[in-house]
């Protein structure tokens, strides 16, 4: 059997060439974002709101209308009610109750008695999920410090081992990646827990790693090629990992996609986030990230040998 | 890159077949994987309570609290000390963190006020403002007794759940203040939070019976005594039950040595027992108030108040009050696990029931068995004869990603398995990288040989770069949060360590075995 290719051996797009028009889409798509996460917002979770989240499975079809109109008679403030994978699968959500940790655990006992109440005696408890006011706004920080750290670190890492072009180019396409991430979040309003910050920060790790690999072969032909226009290197470095870009991005597709049709409805939301974050990665990493460095210029003289244990596989 | 030595294959080969023998146990049933003879390895995966079922809580020991109760102690204390020195006060009181007193005529008191307060605790701070005296507990004292609180209740936690019967709870201290409570296979934990929720501080004390009720309600009450509910018992309007009872206590829980739920005239009731010191002093109190009242007062309220009949003097006794049978098995059950130093609050709980988590590991297993199938057959379509190198190391690091979370007891959640799913699909990215340039060095004119030989050699510095950069977010992921999201740094982070290894090794040593048996003059690549 002869091996499939799935990029033609000698491409030769002209990536870079048609830039101005990626940052604009890039931009707009920025702009959106932010106007997204500014006027809807986050469908924020449990875990950084605190709150009270139980899902119940019901003796046959569950009756939303009637369990909403108990539960809402409480007086506990909001409470959410919807089907959750399957009809007699209920997710409940209490929004916070004033007060401290105390009050939330009362009022999860009045959740259960008023549903047990409703006659519906084979009421069973998948999950309930209580998260106190601390404990959300701890999450809340240690959230944001971890997608900061993991941008800043991955900065550092890329300065380290590449010159500080490189390392501007690559979190600013991070930033972008979990800029747009951020956007899909309000768009899709899908809950935004701590397990979307492991998306996020997956995403971070995924972006990165796919921006080194195309950066590795900009900085290899620079070494290369020492009197060839910037424009074209970079078309030429492109190309010549585009093969593998694709091909990690599919595998990696591939992958997500079984977890998502199959992995159940509790991961559903992270593994989608992550399958928006491999797309939104793979496309900063080609048209975003390589030419940015068009703008800041690296430097080409070449470094001098001592230096060059990073391209000894020359 | 190509030249293996001997010791080098053995190597490869001898980690192959260890990460078989780490992982086997998982695919036994649990009972056979135990019995295992020793010098086999019978770690199974530990499962999160997301996937076997489980509580969670996190709790928060109050101990300010404690604090509290020192400081109040201190002002007793205080009291007593200038009294007995006949020193003038007045201002006698704590806040949350000092006691205060101002003296009437510090002219001629301070000194020796400051050296009787002083000689009450050494760890004390004694400032005195021209009469106004102010106590402060050191940091070193206060710390020293928010650490012993908090060992204390883990250790008091610890010993209430044991009780309950759980099985292979987990219960850790977590930073300063708080204690990690995990329960698998409780998916309803309300009993057990009723049991965390009670300090249980248990007292027996006299009714004070020179007060009545009505004057204490009114404001007479004298220093000695206090107003306590009834923890059951209602009037005709509804309100609790009142007793006057002293303050001094007659015997305390921590004389306790046993405690259990029996019955007495048909009625739930606990039996208890005092060690000796106990025993001792019931019996003398007994036997001087036969004919009073004493109470049995629980966490400040009256369990019951019964007449003393007789001298009870071989330390044995029961509670009676209005118990269920549940009620007493609890009671019994705090009474023996001792009271808690301060009350425990509860910060975050998360439960999932059995069948969720069931359900999870089904969908789990369903995923990450379709998502390696398409990602072994994509491989193999793609890259031929080489894909199916790459295909045998993909399987081998899914085997030692198994191994590897067996033996270091890695706890396996969903996000967890997510991250396997995940890991498979990334884990080819070395060989891509590597087949990729093999594919463009063949281009190039090289032989089959220098080909290959280039292709890892090239490779390699990018797969090392990209490689470290997911395995700091892989250890950000660690740091995150508890429970299931960690379980996806773990997995991530250890996936990315195996992947390493199979597709750089172990890919290299099968396709240079195959090139030097073969010698082919094309790549099928």
């Amino acid at each position: 059997m002869k091996p499939l290719r799935l990029v033609p051996r000698n491409t030769t797009f002209r990536f870079v060439s048609l830039r101005r028009m990626f940052y604009v889409i890039s931009i707009a798509a920025l702009i959106v974002s932010a106007g997204l996460f500014f006027t809807r917002g986050l469908n924020l979770g449990i875990d950084f709101l605190g709150g009270i989240m139980i899902e119940a499975k019901t003796n046959g079809p569950a009756d939303l209308g009637a369990m909403r109109a108990e539960l809402g008679g409480l007086g506990l403030g909001e409470v959410t009610l919807q089907e959750f994978g399957a009809p007699d699968d209920v997710l409940i959500r209490v929004a916070r109750q004033p007060g401290g940790e105390k009050e939330q655990q009362v009022a999860v006992a009045r959740v259960k008695q008023a549903l047990a109440a409703m006659g519906r005696g084979d009421i069973s408890y998948r999950r309930v999920e209580f998260v106190g006011p601390k404990v959300s706004a701890e999450l809340v920080e240690a959230g944001i410090t971890a997608v900061i750290a993991a941008v800043f670190l991955m900065l550092l890492y890329i300065w380290f081992r590449f010159e500080w072009q490189f390392s501007i180019g690559a979190v600013i396409a991070l930033i972008h990646d979990v800029g747009l991430t951020m956007g899909m979040f309000a768009l899709t309003q899908f809950e935004f827990n701590l397990a979307s910050i492991a998306a996020i920060l997956t995403i971070v790790g995924y972006s990165i790693n796919d921006t080194v690999v195309v950066y590795d072969r900009v900085r290899e032909n620079l070494r290369k090629y020492k009197t060839m226009p910037l424009d074209e290197l970079a078309n030429l470095s492109l190309n010549e990992t585009l093969s593998r870009t694709t091909m990690t991005s599919l595998t990696t597709m591939l992958a997500l996609l079984a977890l998502y049709f199959f992995g159940g409805e509790v991961i559903e939301g992270f593994v989608f986030a992550m399958m928006f974050g491999v797309v939104v990665g793979t496309y900063s990493s080609i048209f975003i990230a390589v030419a940015l460095l068009l703008e800041m210029k690296p430097t080409r003289r070449a470094k001098p040998d001592t230096d060059a244990d990073a391209t000894k596989a020359d | 890159m190509l030249h293996f030595s001997r010791l080098k294959i053995n190597l490869i080969l001898g980690l192959c077949l260890l990460g078989f023998l780490f992982a086997m146990p998982n695919l036994l049933d649990e009972d056979v994987a135990d019995q295992l003879p020793d010098w086999l390895p019978h770690k199974q995966i530990s499962l999160g309570l997301d996937l076997q079922g489980g509580s969670h809580l996190l709790l928060e020991v109050g101990v300010e609290t404690v604090v509290r109760e020192r400081l109040n102690a201190l002002v007793d204390e205080t009291r007593v000390a200038l009294r007995g020195a006949r020193i003038g006060y007045s201002g006698l009181g704590a806040d949350a963190t000092r006691v205060s007193v101002t003296l009437r005529n510090p002219g001629a008191d301070l000194e020796q006020a400051r050296d009787l307060l002083r000689a009450i605790d050494r760890n004390l701070l004694v400032a005195d403002d021209s009469g106004a005296i102010t106590l402060t507990l050191s940091e070193a004292a206060l710390s020293e007794m928010r650490d012993s609180t908090v060992t204390q209740s883990l250790e008091i936690v610890r010993r209430r759940i044991d009780e309950t019967g759980t099985r292979e709870p987990t219960i850790q201290r977590q930073g300063k203040e708080r204690i990690l409570v995990q329960l698998p296979g409780i998916d309803d934990p309300d009993r057990i939070k009723k049991i965390l929720g009670q300090t249980a501080k248990l007292t027996f004390r006299l009714v004070d019976l020179n007060t009545s009720v009505a004057d204490a309600v009114a404001g007479r009450m004298p220093a000695g005594s206090e107003l306590l509910e009834d923890a059951e018992d209602r009037d005709a309007s509804g309100r609790p039950i009142q007793y006057v009872v002293r303050k001094r206590i007659m015997v305390s829980g921590e004389n306790l040595i046993d405690a259990q739920p029996t019955f007495q005239d048909n009625q739930p009731v606990v039996a208890f027992s005092f060690d000796p010191v106990g025993a001792r002093k019931f019996g003398d109190v007994t036997t001087k108030n036969i004919g009073r009242p004493f109470a049995i007062v629980l966490d400040n309220k009256v369990i019951s108040a019964p007449v003393i009949r007789g001298a009870i003097t071989g330390g044995r006794g029961i509670i009676s009050g209005n118990f269920t049978v549940s009620g007493a098995t609890d009671l019994a059950l705090l009474l023996r696990a001792g009271a808690l130093p301060a009350p425990l609050t509860i910060l975050e709980e998360r439960s999932v029931g059995p069948d969720l988590g069931a359900d999870s590991v089904r969908a789990g297993k369903i995923a990450a068995v379709l998502g390696l199938t398409l990602v072994l057959v994509f491989m193999g379509i793609c890259y031929g004869l080489f894909g199916l190198a790459a295909n045998i190391a993909l399987l081998m690091n899914v085997v030692l990603l198994a191994a590897a979370l067996s033996a270091l007891q890695a706890t396996l959640t969903l996000p967890g398995i997510a991250g396997i799913v995940l890991t498979i699909g990334m884990a080819v990215d070395a060989n891509v990288l590597v087949f990729e340039r093999i594919r463009e060095e063949i281009a190039g004119g090289r032989t089959p040989f220098s080909s290959v030989d280039a292709g890892y050699r090239r490779a390699l510095t990018t797969i090392i770069d990209s490689n470290v950069t997911t395995f700091i977010a892989a250890i950000l992921l660690f740091g995150l949060g508890s429970g299931p999201v960690k379980g996806f740094g773990v997995t991530l982070a250890i996936g990315i360590l195996t992947s390493l290894f199979t597709s750089v090794m172990l890919t290299r040593l099968i396709i240079v075995t195959w090139l030097r048996r073969t010698r082919p003059q094309t790549l099928p690549i």
